[in-house]
């Protein structure tokens, strides 16, 4: 199927995840991806698939531990309120080893918040999705395609690294209509024998698990856990890099607000002033290597964020702080405007790189 | 001859279980349901948190332990990835009839195809005898020092009868494990709610009325004692629903 259809994110990204051979999801209706749950309900039967829809946000995520445990592809899916329900579950998948599907499509927050777009779960995401040391690899689409794409792959890395792949989408990628490929290749086997699969008599049990009373061995644990977290972050890291080639000042966003960026760089450009961006696809593992990179090259970075300045800090921390990093961001469901980002543009310019 | 023998679907380890506790006996019985319907291979375990979180050492058949209260959820899919499973969970009073009430109604109501062993002794033993759903009134733990002060923190869930109130749930027995006659009947009950998953009858649940020797603060035989005078007044045992007798019955 190489010919585009039009297809709203949302919808796309259930159908991606169709494709992806997920057979189980469970979901809980909340504004603004309760069309991920529709359109599963619609076509899960369809393929011989399961969609139940659970009584909380608690009790699907804990319904993806049970299939996940069994060894098949599993998702679910919420907006901010919700992703903090399945905090607890999250916790538990890492805790599990267990490879999980799980998207966000923020909301403005904190507490119940709006139901407009929003980034302000980047920390959540990246940093505290639950108890204990842990992390999700994070994706964060800023087209259709992307959302179809992102979560093709992200099963593909659930199951390879035995982790939750977390898509960070905002409202506006759920909710937005472009044509979109469905065209996605192969899906990738991996074999898991530490499946759930009833031991027929032929093998001992399989045990899946999260408690290790003994501190030498949940160290262990930890240790192999991180261990391979540092091969994924060897290798999996996806950005894009929009105008970087000159560039004297460096953007950093993803979601819509690379998508606002790239239009205010245009803009820019054609008044002379040199602006490119790397915008993060993966925000975990966070592109650290480029950005130190551009640091060298730049005069100062922007983060453009919608929240209070959450993405900031892993700029600050990728670019050790050798350039300023301004701050041009928009809340509570607000998307930051092209003229939003031309003034930070300016400000920069007129900063000089000095540091604030 | 073989008079006595501990059952194939009971592993080795070693029960961390307080002396005098039940959850041996109950362990028992289910170990031996999962014998007699020579299920073992098809069977996958979800165990709970508090005294029993380490079932998955004792069942030799594939375990999957689950958060606080959410054993139904998971065990919803594991159940739902493949039918052919025979699925169940084991968990106390603090996680089916506090934390995971939720899950608990909602598991029935769907008529999930899933066995629920529910051990209530009243108390939450693995943290140290606090204060459980179930508790009597005026009953003494940590956390109701002068007693279970219903006027002040409520009254004690009956979850047979609150779950017969459902019209998915297919099976619910309350049995006790307090002497010989109990035992018998509360196998007999643990093995059909195993038998009605495999007929996909539906949503099964065994409450079984067990004792905590150690956070009650008696001897063993004092606790079957006070089982019997004060816990199986206040929880009746018997068949709460049914539906495959009123099958039968038609």
């Amino acid at each position: 199927m190489a010919d585009k259809v039009l297809m709203k994110g949302n919808e796309a990204l259930a159908e991606a995840a169709m494709m992806a051979g997920c057979r189980h999801y469970f979901g809980y209706p909340i504004t603004p991806q309760t069309e991920v749950a529709a359109y599963m309900a619609k076509r899960m039967p369809q393929i011989d698939g399961v969609f139940l829809q659970a009584e909380s946000e608690i009790a699907a995520i804990n319904m993806v531990i049970g299939v996940a445990s069994t060894g098949k592809r599993v998702m679910t899916s919420s907006s901010s309120p919700g992703i903090s329900l399945k905090s607890e579950g999250l916790s538990y998948l890492a805790g599990c080893d267990l490879p999980a599907l799980v998207v966000n499509v923020q909301r403005g927050g904190p507490g119940l918040g709006g139901i407009q777009p929003s980034q302000s779960d980047y920390f959540h995401a990246t940093r505290g999705a639950g108890h204990g040391d842990f992390h999700m690899i994070v994706l964060a689409p800023d087209s259709v395609q992307e959302m179809v794409s992102l979560t093709f792959k992200g099963f593909d890395l659930a199951d390879q690294y035995r982790m939750t792949t977390m898509i960070l989408a905002d409202g506006t990628m759920g909710q937005m209509m472009e044509p979109v490929s469905l065209d996605m290749g192969e899906v990738k086997k991996v074999d898991k024998p530490w499946a759930l699969t009833g031991t027929k008599g032929e093998r001992k049990p399989n045990i899946v698990n999260s408690l290790f009373l003994k501190p030498e061995e949940l160290e262990q644990f930890n240790l192999d856990r991180y261990a391979r977290y540092k091969v994924v972050e060897e290798n999996e890291v996806m950005y894009e890099e929009y105008c970087m080639d000159d560039a004297e000042y460096c953007i950093v966003a993803f979601g819509v607000a690379a998508r606002v960026s790239k239009n205010a760089i245009d803009e820019a450009r054609a008044r002379g002033v040199k602006v490119g961006m790397i915008r993060p696809i993966t925000l975990w593992p966070f592109p650290k290597a480029v950005l130190k990179a551009a640091a060298a090259k730049v005069k100062a970075f922007i983060s453009v964020e919608l929240s209070m300045g959450q993405m900031i800090e892993d700029v600050q921390l990728a670019t050790e702080c050798a350039r300023p990093v301004l701050l041009c961001n928009r809340v509570g469901g607000m998307i930051p405007t092209t003229k939003n980002v031309l003034d930070a543009i300016d400000e920069a310019v007129k900063a000089g790189g000095a540091k604030a | 001859m073989i008079v006595f023998e501990k059952p194939k679907a009971l592993t080795d380890a070693p029960l961390h279980y307080c002396p005098g506790c039940t959850h041996g006996i109950i362990h028992r019985l289910v170990a031996e349901a999962i014998d007699e319907l020579g299920i073992a291979g098809e069977t996958i375990g979800v165990a709970s948190v508090g005294c029993s979180v380490f079932s998955y050492n004792y069942f030799n058949c594939d375990m999957v332990q689950a958060a606080h209260g959410r054993a139904p959820a998971v065990a919803t899919g594991v159940k739902r990835s493949d039918p052919s499973k025979v699925v169940f969970t084991y968990q106390g009073d603090g996680d089916l009839a506090a934390i995971g009430t939720a899950e608990t109604v909602h598991a029935a109501a769907r008529r999930e195809n899933i066995t629920v062993i529910f051990v209530n002794n009243a108390i939450y033993g693995m943290t140290g005898g606090q204060m459980a759903p179930t508790t009597l009134p005026g009953q003494v733990t940590q956390t109701s020092p002068y007693g279970r002060d219903v006027t002040r923190v409520g009254y004690p869930v009956k979850v047979c009868e609150l779950l017969a109130g459902t019209d998915g749930a297919a099976y619910l027995e309350r049995v006790a494990v307090n002497n010989v006659q109990n035992v018998k009947k509360a196998k007999k009950a643990i093995l059909k709610a195993f038998k009605n998953q495999i007929e996909g009858k539906g949503f099964s649940l065994i409450e079984v009325i067990s004792t905590c020797p150690t956070n009650w603060g008696m001897a063993p035989d004092k606790a079957l004692a006070w089982a019997e005078e004060n816990m199986i007044p206040y929880y009746p045992l018997g068949v709460y629903k049914d539906i495959t007798a009123d099958e039968e019955a038609k």
